[in-house]
């Protein structure tokens, strides 16, 4: 199956019209993954037996023509839980754990009649930004083989980027569905806080974390976030605010005539790649010929970002993350002659080096006497970059930038230096701090590599966001280039 | 040289709700190991908690019976430790906005009365057990999430005597409420307690110790005794008070030392991501104020000048809600209010500590309780008679149809009764002349006699009256 052809659609077409069947489809996709995997290594686990059995169900039931869904194989990260299917956050700690439940975005999806196929490679619990965190894989670029995926989704960008399937599941704790987005020329929406249930998605910082849709198309993103977005019971910090069919606003009459577009000037300040400044620039200038106005604006606060973020997300996580000690599940050491033994040496041989050092990190940050310097300084610098954002989307429907500073970098290049790897982040992570939604879509290129170009809306605003990318999807063809065969350039 | 004593109590209340506090799974307690819990109850990853609504009515109401300000804008907060029966490794509690703060509950100390203050109240959620059994450790996560209330008093409390009534005062209020059983046998209340003691002048409180193991009322006010008298021996001899954590020996009732504290345990609390903070509403707390229980005080004031009971006849039909209610239930039924009180305090109670139940345990009901005493009111069956029916309706049966049935019915009628009386009368001439002579005594020899004839059931007041008349004709 060559997804590069199709979109949602018109697969939902196929499978109606019978060009092709729901088994012959998933048969496919596997064939994609044996033929692209074992040299990408997007995947941690694959879900071939129960797959094809609800394939073959499927067939034998016949495709509901109303459901665009129905027989769609796609792909989870591997710290979204999964009833029966290893479910491992790409760490040693939960290497052979079997979830008994479903996240509630898993069993929404296998509702609507999604096909799993698999579980993708991304950092240890989320922490990271070049999947090389994985302690148990190394994935590559999409488009280059010696160049990271980003991270921490960087198993579902390229899983959907070589073709592998036509969209998967990541989330986002400070840019981890649309950095490896962006490095892998995709589209990748992190929503607003809130807008999806968290149920099910193995916590690393719970005020920031998100799941969200990566797809090759604006279109299909918007498709697969009405399907998963709304309250849930089990999520109490999911909105009750009602989900828009977010698809059905992507036309011919779909326009950012009058829009007001706010660029800040921050985001193409130093330490930004200056092919990545002038795609964006260029981009700037495409809004401007499609009829928005694009004004030069500021966030005086986003500079703290990161700083504010590495407290706040690692305090979290140092708390969210004791829950792996050994007694109940995952990873247990055999050098124990005491219950301290069993916490200290499981964690410390379950855990890799990055997710101690946010540990420790975070455990400092939380201590008495410490507290007030850390971790409620960080807190209130939370919101002087939520009010910064506030006072530009009053006037402005939504804010353009680069996603990251870079195009992806080589593999081995950035690992041993935890601050360069931490400030590529630096223009997703205000986003989370202020619990917008945030969009990642190919915008051009840089040194032969994809650059994605970030839209941040109001909050519960994807609607605009899905508008003006589609606008300018339409309006370019970033979207339809294509990784060479197996990024063997 | 004399000194001051400052007690401080920390007091745990279980919430008697139906699910726990942060997951459906039942608050049963008994079952198998590990029978009522779920993911949420492992701390299994990716799972969430929700916040059940019920508890933090439970919250409002514990602060309204402890006239405690309900705070509008709360949140729960996080207590990270690790331990094999806390599967997180953080508890959800409540620690820098807690739900409810500045109550007071009145304490009465031999006739005196006083204030106490409470400083804060939260809710929060218990953990599960470990159990050690030869060369292995169980963890049992039932009671793991089981809803809790800690109420934390103001360094109010002066004396053990102090601490003792405002034990018995909270555990009253709170059990009013109904929202615990309140029962320290069985662990929905504990109690941590600490105690300090300064020179008398002294502005500046003295070091405190804990104590543990304590696990009645009365432990609690003999360790803190002991505690008392073993800090004045220690200042006095010129030593110094550790700050320690002391062991109350139930068989010597002495304190022992159990570790000394170092520095404080760092618990890293930050407030918890997982749960939107919770506004409450002034009409909320108004309407949980309306449907609020009447408290002890008011209705002990009601039983004494509205139903004319003694002070302490009052206190006692109000030592549980269920006795309470119970009163309440058989004077509607008609029973006279006086009665109804001795019944209750006397062979009610000897009954439930004679069964060790529960008044809403037993069969006894306020209808029966209510029938029987009318009956006893109306002179139908003579308190002596009473006590067969007593026993009766403590198996469930209706008064007057075993009254009936047994034929225990009084003989209260004068055309029926004189006749007997005056067979007694003519057979015992030397009585009549006696009462003549001025000997009442010779009364309650006839009466037996009469009583005798009619096999006990002549009403005796009824005798009584028939028989003075005749020895004055």
């Amino acid at each position: 199956m060559n997804y590069f052809e199709k979109d949602l659609t018109s697969l939902h077409d196929d499978l109606v019209a019978k060009r092709i069947s729901v088994t012959d489809l998933v048969q496919a996709t596997f064939d994609n993954i044996a033929a692209t995997d074992p040299d990408l290594n997007a995947f941690l686990a694959l879900n071939k037996d129960a797959a094809l059995k609800k394939a073959a169900e499927m067939d034998e039931k016949g495709i509901d023509a109303d459901n665009i869904l129905a027989g769609i194989p796609l792909a989870i990260k591997d710290n979204i839980v999964t009833k029966g299917l290893t479910t491992t956050a790409a760490s040693k700690m939960l290497e052979n754990f079997v979830p008994i439940y479903d996240a509630t975005v898993v069993s929404t999806l296998n509702e609507k009649g999604i096909i799993n196929v698999g579980k993708t490679n991304m950092d240890e619990f989320a922490m990271g930004g070049s999947t090389e965190n994985s302690a148990l894989k190394t994935t590559k670029n999409a488009w280059d083989y010696t160049r990271v995926p980003g991270g921490s989704s960087g198993g579902s960008a390229a899983a959907v980027a070589s073709g592998e399937v036509i969209a998967a599941f990541g989330s986002d704790t400070g840019g981890s569905i649309r950095q490896p987005s962006s490095f892998n020329g995709i589209v990748g929406m992190k929503p607003t806080y809130g807008r999806i249930s968290r149920w099910g998605l193995i916590a690393f910082a719970s005020s920031l974390d998100e799941i969200g849709p990566m797809t090759r198309t604006v279109k299909d993103n918007a498709i697969l976030l009405s399907a998963v977005a709304g309250h849930d019971d089990h999520d109490l910090t999911t909105s009750t605010k009602e989900v828009p069919d977010f698809a059905a606003e992507l036309n011919d009459q779909t326009s950012v005539k009058g829009m007001k577009i706010g660029l800040p000037k921050e985001f193409l300040g130093e330490g930004v790649d200056s092919e990545v400044k002038d795609a964006i620039l260029a981009a700037a200038d495409k809004y401007r010929e499609l009829g928005a106005t694009v004004d030069e604006v500021s966030l005086p606060h986003n500079k703290y970002g990161v700083a504010a973020y590495y407290i706040i997300a690692s305090s979290e996580a140092s708390s969210n993350l004791q829950r792996f000690d050994g007694i109940r599940y995952g990873h247990r050491s055999d050098d124990v002659k005491n219950l301290e033994d069993v916490y200290v040496n499981s964690r410390t041989e379950g855990f890799g080096d990055e997710v101690k050092r946010r540990i420790m990190l975070g455990t400092f940050s939380l201590s008495a006497g410490f507290y007030d310097a850390y971790f409620k300084k960080a807190a209130q610098v939370r919101t002087l970059i939520i009010n910064d954002f506030q006072a530009v989307l009053k006037d402005h429907d939504f804010i353009m930038g680069p996603v990251a500073p870079t195009p992806a970098f080589k593999i081995g290049e950035e690992i041993s230096n935890p601050m360069t790897m931490y400030m590529n982040d630096i223009l997703t992570i205000p986003v989370n701090l202020a619990g917008l939604p945030g969009m990642s879509i190919p915008a051009g290129f840089a040194k032969g590599m994809p650059v994605g170009m970030q839209l941040i809306g109001r909050p519960f605003d994807e609607s605009t966001l899905y508008k003006a990318g589609y606008v300018f999807e339409q309006a370019t063809d970033f979207h339809k280039q294509t990784p060479k065969q197996g990024g063997k350039n | 040289m004399n000194f001051k004593t400052t007690i401080g109590l920390e007091v745990h209340v279980e919430l008697k709700t139906n699910s726990k506090i942060f997951s459906p799974s039942p608050v049963e307690f008994g079952d198998d190991p590990n029978a009522n819990t779920n993911v949420i109850d492992w701390g299994y990853p990716g799972v969430l908690p929700t916040t059940n609504k019920g508890v933090v009515k439970s919250g409002i109401m514990a602060a309204l019976a402890l006239h405690a300000q309900v705070e509008p804008h709360t949140h729960f907060d996080r207590k990270n430790y690790f331990y094999p029966d806390n599967p997180k490794a953080y508890q959800i509690t409540q620690s820098d906005k807690p739900i409810a703060h500045d109550g007071w509950i009145e304490i009465d100390v031999d006739g005196e009365k006083k204030r106490i203050g409470i400083a804060e109240m939260h809710i929060e959620e218990d953990a599960g057990k470990n159990t050690h059994e030869r060369d292995y450790s169980y963890v049992d996560l039932n009671r793991q999430g089981t809803p809790l209330i800690e109420i934390v008093s103001k360094p109010e409390i002066a004396s053990p005597d102090e601490a003792y009534a405002y034990l018995e005062a909270l555990r009253q209020r709170i059990q009013f409420t109904g929202i615990s059983d309140v029962k320290m046998e069985e662990g929905s209340m504990r109690v941590d307690v600490n105690i300090s003691i300064r020179p008398e002048g002294q502005k500046k409180f003295g070091t405190k110790t804990e104590l543990k193991n304590l696990n009645s009322f009365n432990y609690v006010r003999k360790g803190l005794a002991f505690e008392e008298q073993r800090q004045q021996r220690v200042l006095m001899s010129g030593g110094q008070i550790q700050q320690e954590t002391r062991r109350f020996d139930e068989t010597t009732g002495q304190t022992i030392l159990m570790r000394v504290k170092e520095g404080s345990d760092d618990y890293r609390y930050f407030p918890e991501p997982d749960l939107p903070a919770l506004n409450i509403s002034d009409e909320w707390v108004n309407e949980i104020g309306a449907e609020m229980p009447e408290m002890p005080g008011s209705r002990r004031l009601r039983y004494v000048n509205e139903l004319g009971l003694t002070d302490y006849d009052a206190m006692v039909v109000t030592q549980t809600k269920e006795m309470a209610d119970f009163f309440d239930e058989t004077v509607k039924l008609g029973a006279d209010p006086k009665s109804a009180a001795n019944y209750l305090q006397g062979d009610v109670n000897a009954f439930l500590n004679e069964q060790h139940a529960d008044l809403q345990d037993t069969q006894l009901t306020p209808a029966n309780l209510a029938g029987m005493i009318n009956l006893i009111t109306d002179g139908t069956i003579s308190s002596k008679m009473a006590k067969k029916v007593f026993k009766a309706i403590t198996q469930g049966k209706e008064p007057k149809a075993f009254v009936e049935e047994k034929g225990l019915v009084q003989l209260s009628d004068p055309a029926q009764l004189q006749p007997i009386i005056d067979a007694v009368l003519a057979d015992n001439q030397q009585s009549v002349d006696d009462f003549n002579n001025g000997k009442d005594r010779a009364v309650g020899y006839l009466v037996g006699q009469i009583m005798k004839q009619t096999h006990g059931k002549a009403n005796p007041q009824v005798v009584n009256k028939l028989l003075i008349a005749s020895l004055k004709k």
